[in-house]
């Protein structure tokens, strides 16, 4: 038992998203993507879709059994890894967001990464090592020297060299402030970095002829914590054909994600690795949060795509599996039905359906943004993207991690004992989702982040812009949808009384009891965001309906309808969560905080 | 040399079909639609044999509504040079087809011409072997491996006994079988200049082509569902039963 190409993304929903919910076209009139059109994008998600069933899915239950290995000397990952990403590379998908000046396509981000969805729903092992290399390569186009662009981005976004982060240490995870890696300057304004770096994913692979490691230092004698650290570019391979100073330790041995090498590095034991700095000394962290920030898109997508892949894996199970009788079916002799019947399961598949497509919807508002960030027609209307992306990044990275990945054990639930076994994908996918909370800035993270510095030393202000967006859409709502747009506005008002109260609390000396559930802020102010993501969706569902397209009771109608409905069931069953939150936050309840250590027992 | 090649917008191969209410055909309403896998075969050889330098141009051509546009463009996003767009909202039969092709054939002039040997909506299997009655060329259908020579082309079928080889002089006619090669992806550099490569468009009339329909579709109906079937004891009774009950031995 496979996934198939048809369990991985609905189509119908990307295209949905896209037109529908997003107004993609509305792009193709800026310059920089003017030679798109509905009828290209189509072409590259179909050729997406097809690399993505052709190559990256056969292999991705293979990948996972047979881990990469590491002999001393070369790791060795399965041959269809490099085949797959050498198709990928092919078909121009590295480079495709790129500059036409660097070989790109100029692709806008909402369609990258749309494509990339397939990717990553087919197997996120072997997608990993490309997101890496994007994510690299655009620190080195923004931040790097003309000389830095013209010997790494070429050779990146064709797809012979890949790319990493390496900022984590053994000492050094969260608290970046005390990585203790060293780059000491020559005379030629060349660096020696030594230092040891740890679960640096895509460190150490045979499948591009160089490895370009983005790395985290500190420059000999720079002051100490964040505002001391330095990024550095430095080649597994050097200009001149030779080995650099960097070592493979050895490779880490994960839950799930395991076709993606994460590495124990030693950089610098032979007397120092070479490296060269990028920008500006000690400024490395602001350029790498640039990484980070569309790491985080990135993850967000990532898991959102896997709980998708787990639900749709197990809504086609559920349509298969004979098992029971209807309660109020008596006679023994009638043939079981599809377990898709039962109440229960659909209660479950529903769930599912609405973490894992309002997660999307999020992420590809998110891409959306990034675009008009970059392209919006007024310096205006960049700014404001930017300031609403800035605020929903740790919502992007984070609701899709914890929902999606509700997604992936319903999924798993839905398949019952089968979905405990390793002959069925669901549990792999649930393994693979399950790091996405941890990585690219934990869940606690992401929390500081989104209440400390883009909620409260923000003022609200970006929040303030938040609840604009949401209430054009309360306004545009239809009257079908009258009951949810007021139910969002009262979520709304409930978010402003809550940061009321913790603005308050912050202003008066209380920040740090402010700030003690601040992953109850993010969960909550994530399932806002999401019902507003799940009332555009139904308010595109009902517009289409009513243009004419998918009425009656054929598969597009079907498609409308269960928009509507899981916007519906969203409402109903997920957004009360919040007035629960609401009222811890608004106690600045310390229960937690205030537990003493001895007292755990 | 030029290298014309028929192809087909047809219903994806990955959806599951639904039969209209009123039993008159398949529902199309919002169904995905993409090029038959047989012409996606037959334009990738294209394009090999102008890799190989054995063909000058690559041109294809789709009878179909406007929307037929699009799987042209699929055919230059693979790297085929140029497209003709027969455009009708018509139901085009295979006799039409034909008639339509000889009419291009004319005009353009190819060396060869290679044709998805049928396509997966309606199976005919006969738009290439009329073609080729219609011209009076040399065909060779179900191929598996073509080989252009001087003037002529060696040509693998997929026959019930095996393989069979035939030469036969060109201009020919070829229809391409799933095993003949691996279509590639419509890359994404390709897919934009595909967006620049000419297509042009015509009607029916422009060929002197009467595409009224031959042949009348009575009623189309799903394949009867499986019925349950039946454990035996034995061989015995197997070749029994396939004798007296099934009456296929």
């Amino acid at each position: 038992m496979t996934q198939t190409a048809t369990t991985l993304i609905d189509r119908r929903d990307v295209d949905f998203l896209l037109h529908d919910v997003l107004a993609l076209d509305a792009l193709f009139g800026r310059e920089r993507h003017a030679e798109h059109d509905r009828q290209t994008v189509a072409a590259m998600l179909d050729t997406a879709e097809k690399l993505a069933a052709d190559h990256f899915l056969p292999h991705a239950a293979k990948l996972d059994a047979q881990e990469p290995t590491f002999d001393g000397e070369d790791v060795h990952i399965i041959p269809e890894v490099k085949a797959a990403l050498d198709a990928y590379s092919a078909a121009g998908f590295m480079s495709a967001h790129a500059d036409y000046d660097w070989g790109g396509m100029q692709l806008p981000h909402t369609v990258s990464m749309a494509c990339s969805a397939f990717f990553s729903a087919a197997n996120i092992s072997t997608a990993g090592y490309p997101f890496l290399t994007r994510g690299a390569a655009n620190v080195i186009a923004k931040f790097g020297t003309d000389e830095q662009k013209q010997a790494y981005l070429p050779n990146m976004l064709s797809g012979r060299w890949f790319g990493t982060m390496a900022l984590t240490e053994p000492g050094a995870g969260s608290g970046l402030a005390d990585l203790k890696t060293t780059a000491v300057p020559g005379d030629d304004g060349i660096y020696k970095v030594t230092g040891n770096k740890i679960f640096i994913s895509a460190g150490e692979h045979g499948l591009s002829e160089n490895i370009v490691h983005l790395v985290l230092a500190r420059i000999k004698g720079a002051p100490a914590g964040v505002k001391g650290i330095s990024l550095f570019i430095v080649p597994k391979i050097l200009a001149d054909g030779t080995r650099n100073d960097v070592r493979l330790a050895g490779l880490i041995h994960k839950m799930g994600y395991r076709g993606t090498t994460s590495t124990m590095l030693n950089f610098g034991e032979a007397g120092g690795a070479t490296g060269y700095l990028v920008g500006e000394a000690h400024k490395g962290l602001t350029y790498m949060f640039h990484m980070m920030n569309e790491a985080r898109v990135g993850v967000g997508l990532g898991a959102a795509v896997l709980g998708y892949a787990g639900y749709r894996t197990a809504l086609d199970y559920a349509r298969t599996r004979l098992q029971g009788r209807p309660p109020a079916a008596k006679d023994p002799n009638l043939p079981p039905v599809p377990i898709v019947e039962h109440a229960d399961v659909k209660r479950m598949l529903l769930a599912a359906k609405s973490y894992a497509e309002g997660a999307l919807a999020l992420c590809l508002y998110g891409a959306r943004l990034v675009d008009d960030s970059e392209t919006a027609e007024t310096p205006e209307a960049r700014d404001r993207a930017f300031q609403l992306l800035d605020l929903l990044t740790p919502m992007i990275k984070s609701w899709p991690s914890q929902w999606a990945l509700a997604a992936n054990d319903l999924a798993i639930q839905v398949h019952g004992g089968y979905g405990y076994t390793r002959e069925y994908p669901v549990e792999r996918l649930y393994r693979d989702n399950r790091l996405n909370p941890i990585h690219e800035g934990t869940f606690g993270i992401q929390a500081l982040d989104l209440l400390g510095r883009k909620v409260l030393a923000d003022r609200g202000r970006a929040l303030a812009l938040l609840s604009e967006e949401m209430m054009a859409t309360v306004r545009a709502a239809p009257p079908a949808l009258a009951q949810e747009a007021a139910e969002l506005t009262s979520a709304i008002g409930m978010v402003s009384e809550t940061v009321a109260v913790l603005g308050r609390a912050a202003a008066g000396n209380q920040l740090e009891q402010a700030l003690a559930n601040a992953a109850v802020f993010l969960e909550m102010l994530g399932h806002v965001v999401v019902a507003w993501m799940w009332l555009r969706q139904a308010t595109a569902a009902e517009a289409a309906i009513h243009a004419g397209s998918g009425t009656g009771s054929g598969p597009r109608a079907a498609f409308l309808d269960g928009k509507i409905r899981a916007c519906r069931y969203f409402f109903r069953w997920e957004l009360p969560r919040i007035g629960a939150q609401a009222i811890l936050l608004q106690r600045l309840d310390q229960t937690c905080a205030e537990m003493p250590v001895e007292s755990f027992g | 040399m030029k290298v014309l090649v028929p192809v087909k917008r047809v219903v994806d191969y990955n959806v599951k079909i639904r039969v209209k209410a009123d039993n008159t055909g398949v529902d199309l309403a919002n169904v995905k639609m993409s090029m038959n896998p047989f012409d996606e075969i037959s334009v990738e050889e294209a394009i090999r044999l102008k890799e190989a330098g054995k063909a000058t141009e690559v041109v294809v051509v789709s009878i179909g509504p406007a929307q037929a546009a699009e799987t042209i463009r699929t055919a230059l996003a693979m790297g085929a040079d140029r497209g003709i767009l027969i455009k009708t909202d018509e139901e085009v039969q295979p006799l039409a087809v034909a008639k339509l092709l000889k009419g291009v054939v004319d005009e353009e002039q190819p060396g060869l011409v290679i044709v998805g040997k049928q396509a997966i909506d309606d199976d005919s299997n006969q738009t290439g072997q009329m073609l080729s009655a219609l011209l009076g060329w040399g065909q060779a259908t179900f191929a598996s491996k073509v080989v252009i020579g001087d003037g002529s082309a060696e040509v693998t079928r997929e026959v019930d006994g095996g393989l069979e080889t035939l030469s036969l002089k060109l201009p020919a006619i070829v229809t391409s079988d799933l095993r003949l090669n691996e279509p590639r992806y419509a890359s994404l550099p390709n897919i934009m200049k595909a967006k620049k490569k000419p297509l042009a468009e015509k009607a029916p009339a422009d060929y002197g082509v009467d595409i009224a329909p031959r042949l009348k579709t009575l009623k189309v109906e799903e394949p009867p569902k499986r019925s349950a079937g039946i454990k035996v004891p034995d061989v015995a009774t197997l070749v029994e039963k396939l004798k007296t009950e099934a009456g296929v031995l």
